[in-house]
């Protein structure tokens, strides 16, 4: 934010006008994140500072990651709400089967995939967090990850997935779109937000921070129902 | 960065009531031009190696991150769920623009990279809380030899 950079007076900075997240503009564009690149080094050469300079483009695909037009590659039935964690995990596996061509196709086409952090094949990081919900007191199935760090995990690695299978088709992406999707038309979202409800009925500051702060961004935390 | 006329009303009010004092100095200094220095990285997107030690939910510390590294290799530990991801899934260089800076250091603009770049995750932590790895990293970027660091915060 400029206004931040206002106020803490580094000495050279350089404001860009793209999405949280995306400070060198946008993906698979090289050409557009070189000249960010540059005009950030540029700063270099100021004679006097501190210096605040505009980089004077938006991203492409627009400041905000425009994504209109955009669909989901597969059409997933609407979620139930508030299911029992066995019918909630049966939805969930089932995007998982509808979704795992398109995971494979972008997993091919970039050769990575930023999935993995729980270390849990994705149907069984699943079924962990179902398993939470029906049960709080379930163990960890990683002796090295405390259960709250590893519910975190799995949660992100779900998100992770699904969101590499939904831009695996080329085009536009931008995370306010495929936020929306994710949180408010998927299972594995629903299940998500079931997790959070659950965490804040529990004692402990890390149950406190994942049930409120963790697993569900500000901006879709208003669909969380607590329990 | 971004326009606060682009985020959700929720997100304004958020980023906009955090503390954020001024710094009492304003460090400045020069160098030689950009076509003669040691560029590194510096992130605060809580990337690190697949195999390396993820960030805990509050972690102050740091991850290095070899000059050498290949993209596929970096994941994303952040706590923060309150920002983009997708373009870093589909793109490395959308917040370690790595591949951008190895064009330029092969076109001689720039003078060389760091053997090593680093990563933290700066979530919400005040600046004398994280003061501390930000010294020990200065001491280790002056050993490198670095004298410019590109600072990518998301």
């Amino acid at each position: 934010m400029r206004e931040h950079t206002e106020k803490l007076n580094p000495p050279r900075a350089l404001w860009v006008p793209f999405e949280l997240g995306r400070p060198i503009g946008a993906p698979d564009e090289p050409a557009f994140q070189r000249r960010v690149v540059e005009a950030a080094l540029a700063l270099f050469a100021a004679p006097e500072g501190p210096v605040i300079a505009d980089f004077p483009e938006d991203a492409p695909g627009g400041s905000s990651g425009d994504m209109s037009g955009w669909v989901c590659p597969v059409n997933l039935t609407p979620p139930a709400e508030d299911a029992a964690p066995d019918s909630a995990l049966a939805a969930v596996l089932a995007e998982i089967d509808q979704l795992r061509p398109w995971y494979q196709v972008a997993l091919e086409k970039r050769g990575r995939t930023t999935v993995g952090l729980s270390g849990l094949d994705i149907d069984v990081a699943a079924k962990l967090l179902a398993d939470f919900i029906d049960d709080p007191s379930v163990a960890s199935p990683r002796e090295d990850i405390a259960l709250p760090q590893l519910l975190k995990f799995a949660s992100d690695d779900i998100k992770a997935w699904y969101f590499e299978a939904a831009t695996a088709q080329p085009g536009p992406s931008g995370g306010g779109v495929l936020n929306d999707w994710y949180w408010r038309d998927t299972a594995a979202g629903a299940l998500v937000r079931q997790l959070a409800a659950t965490c804040r009925t529990l004692d402990g500051g890390m149950m406190q921070l994942l049930g409120h702060k963790a697993l569900v961004p500000r901006t879709h935390e208003h669909l969380v129902r607590d329990t | 960065m971004v326009r606060l006329s682009d985020l959700p009303e929720v997100d304004v009010a958020h980023l906009l009531g955090k503390e954020c004092d001024a710094f009492e100095t304003s460090p400045w200094v020069t160098g030689p031009p950009v076509a003669e220095r040691r560029i590194a990285i510096v992130t605060t997107a809580g990337l690190h190696r697949r195999g390396d030690r993820s960030f805990d939910i509050r972690d102050t510390g740091y991850r290095v991150i070899p000059g050498d590294v290949a993209a596929e290799d970096l994941v994303m530990s952040h706590s923060s769920v309150n920002y983009d991801r997708t373009g870093f899934q589909q793109d490395t260089n959308v917040v370690f623009p790595i591949d951008r800076l190895r064009e330029m250091a092969a076109a001689g603009e720039i003078g060389s990279l760091a053997r090593f770049h680093y990563s933290l995750m700066g979530a919400g932590w005040l600046p004398h809380e994280i003061e501390p790895t930000a010294v020990e990293l200065a001491g280790m970027l002056k050993e490198d030899k670095v004298n410019a660091v590109l600072l990518s915060p998301v």
